[in-house]
């Protein structure tokens, strides 16, 4: 069980973590107190996933450029 | 492209056709007079030089040319010299140095080209030329190979192998987009990144086709790896190069070396979208992820949210029946295994049995043992009487007075008489009398002790005498002062000769003298030898043996 704090996690580490968490407790062979604990910490890593699901959003800009053809700052596509 | 061809050679057929009427004009009007050519007008070299080359540059103007590019010459000043041919026919180009950096494919030997300029002349020379500013490639047989040249030359450079693959992010943050701002392509992409997952994107705008092409795709590429992570304009963590389906020619840009070595050396992956599924350009080769159109390009750059969402509920729906199932299976082992278990009770039960037993029987036990007890006591207490044991209290208490009184006289009497006998005796003793005792005995001892040092002096006076009178008598008596007289001992072979026949037996005969002994006959016979004889021999060699030997 890595001891990564969960909130520094990418989604894909959290996936990850999660997965092997869900697949540690199905396997049935943690002891009870253990179980508890890696419950907790699979619904917190499953929240996590949630919030980074969940505040997706959608943003597109162009680039403008300089008459150099150095990026110049962003305008709506 | 066949057509364009016809076309421009039906087009160079009519011109020609329209300078050929208008040199007849030039010409024809004096053909009456054909035979007074003696007035036909005069030009010098220069003028018709100068009049043919206007004439052709009027009459052609800017021209497209195909054909076989041969000699290739780049003159040190810069300009480019080089021949167009096919198989027919030949003319000469010329780029001017301000051109040839601006041809977007650079003549080479061979290549099928079509070359677009003005066509002049060189009046100095009597020559034609094609000022060339544009070539491109000509017929998709000839790019195909001049792309086959490249592809090989950058393979063998690594750029292609598959360890420089950088894997495309599960989940990118930010996703950079370098195509055209307008058309399908971008409305594509982005439709389908906000179907599957919402992101922040950036597009840079690039022309998609053309000369421009290249340079503005590797500029993008460039650019977007220049971006600070995090900063005003966000470097994003995936490229996407996307354009749309066309033509080998229209998708050409993608198939330059500046593209194809930028997209190589980008360090944030990117994935190549260009053309149709069928169109493979270069840059697909370098590029981390090859997709067969930009839709799927977007496809490939996100997952589907819903999906995620779906499998994180489901994760958690497993977490718990893991948990539930965990929890419950565990008490259901414990039910089973506490079944197994006795009952505490049944301990405890006959534990308590056993206590009652023995405490009921407690009760019963200690009145037997003080009935008991009683018993006996009231037998003996049956013969003690009150008044004998006051008698004998009543006789001991007489008895204990009288021995009182005489044990407080006892003391007086005995030291009384003890100190009588103490007088008695201290009377008789006087020191006088030991005084007198100790210097009786101290003057005997002395005279004692001079009688006995006296007569041990004596002794030994008596004694050292006798001695000396001993020693005179041994020296009178022994063989050695008889020596000094004048007599000899003679031996004989070691033995004491004392006859005039044993002498004449002798091997050798030794004369002991006061002085010395004498050797005579043969010296140190052997049997003179024996050393152990000899202090016998000397005793017996005295005149008095026997009893004066043992004196000493």
């Amino acid at each position: 069980m890595s001891d990564t704090p969960v909130a520094e996690m990418s989604f894909e580490e959290a996936m990850a973590a999660l997965e092997g968490v869900v697949g540690q407790l199905e396997r049935g062979d943690v002891p009870l107190d253990q179980s508890i604990s890696l419950y907790e910490r699979g619904a917190e890593l499953k929240k996590h996933c949630e919030t980074k699901l969940r505040e997706a959003e959608e943003k597109v800009a162009k680039i403008t450029l300089g008459p150099d053809g150095a990026p110049q700052g962003t305008e709506a596509l | 492209m066949v057509l364009g061809f016809v076309d421009l050679r039906s087009m160079v057929r009519g011109k020609t056709k329209q300078v050929w009427r208008d040199m007849s004009d030039l010409f024809e009007d004096p053909t009456p007079e054909k035979q007074t050519s003696g007035n036909a007008p005069e030009f010098s070299v220069s003028e018709i030089a100068g009049a043919v080359k206007k004439t052709i540059e009027g009459a052609f103007g800017r021209v497209r040319v195909r054909g076989e590019v041969g000699r290739v010459t780049l003159a040190r000043s810069g300009h480019m010299y080089f021949d167009i041919k096919d198989d027919r026919a030949l003319i000469n180009a010329v780029s001017w140095k301000g051109q040839v950096s601006k041809l977007a494919v650079m003549p080479e030997e061979g290549m099928e080209v079509i070359a677009t300029g003005k066509l002049t002349t060189f009046g100095s020379q009597s020559k034609y030329q094609l000022t060339v500013d544009a070539v491109e490639i000509a017929g998709e047989g000839a790019l195909m190979a001049l792309l086959e040249k490249r592809k090989k030359a950058l393979a063998a450079e690594g750029l292609f192998a598959p360890e420089r693959k950088q894997p495309i992010p599960f989940l990118p943050e930010i996703i950079g987009v370098v195509t055209s701002p307008t058309g399908a392509v971008i409305r594509d992409i982005l439709h389908r990144l906000s179907d599957r997952f919402p992101r922040k994107v950036l597009v840079w705008p690039v022309a998609v086709q053309g000369d421009a092409c290249a340079p503005q795709v590797a500029a993008a590429i460039e650019g977007f790896n220049a971006m600070t992570p995090g900063g005003a304009l966000p470097r994003p963590d995936l490229l996407i190069i996307a354009r749309g389906g066309g033509s080998v020619e229209d998708l050409w840009g993608f198939n330059e070396e500046v593209v194809a070595r930028a997209a190589a050396a980008s360090d944030i992956p990117l994935i190549s979208a260009v053309g149709h599924e069928t169109d493979t350009t270069l840059i697909d080769f370098v590029s981390d992820l090859r997709a067969p159109t930009p839709t799927a390009a977007a496809e490939h750059a996100v997952p589907v949210r819903a999906e995620l969402l779906a499998w994180t509920s489901e994760q958690e729906a497993r977490l718990t029946r893991a948990l539930t199932q965990g929890l419950s299976r565990r008490g259901e082992r414990l039910r089973d295994i506490s079944r197994g278990l006795s009952d505490p009770q049944n301990f405890v039960n006959t534990a308590q049995q056993r206590l009652d037993r023995w405490s009921s029987q407690l009760d019963l036990a200690l009145r037997t043992e003080v009935s008991r007890k009683r018993a006996r006591f009231q037998e003996h207490a049956g013969a003690i009487r009150v008044a004998s044991l006051q008698g004998g209290i009543t006789q001991r208490r007489a008895d204990l007075e009288k021995l009182a009184e005489r044990l407080a006289s006892a003391p007086g009497r005995y030291a009384s008489r003890k100190k009588e006998d103490f007088s008695k005796q201290s009377n008789r003793l006087r020191s006088e009398i030991v005084v007198r005792h100790v210097r009786e005995a101290s003057r005997s001892a002395e005279g004692l002790f001079q009688r006995l040092s006296d007569r041990a002096t004596r002794q030994q006076q008596d004694r050292l005498q006798k001695l000396e009178a001993l020693d005179r008598l041994r020296q009178t008596l022994g063989y050695k002062a008889t020596l000094a007289r004048g007599y000899a001992v003679v031996r004989g072979d070691g033995d004491l000769v004392t006859s005039k026949a044993t002498a004449e037996q002798a091997a050798a005969l030794e004369i002991e003298f006061a002085d010395g002994v004498l050797v005579t006959g043969q010296a140190g016979a052997p049997t003179a030898q024996p050393a152990g004889r000899k202090p016998k021999i000397i005793r017996g060699g005295g005149e008095e043996d026997g009893g004066q030997g043992s004196l000493f």
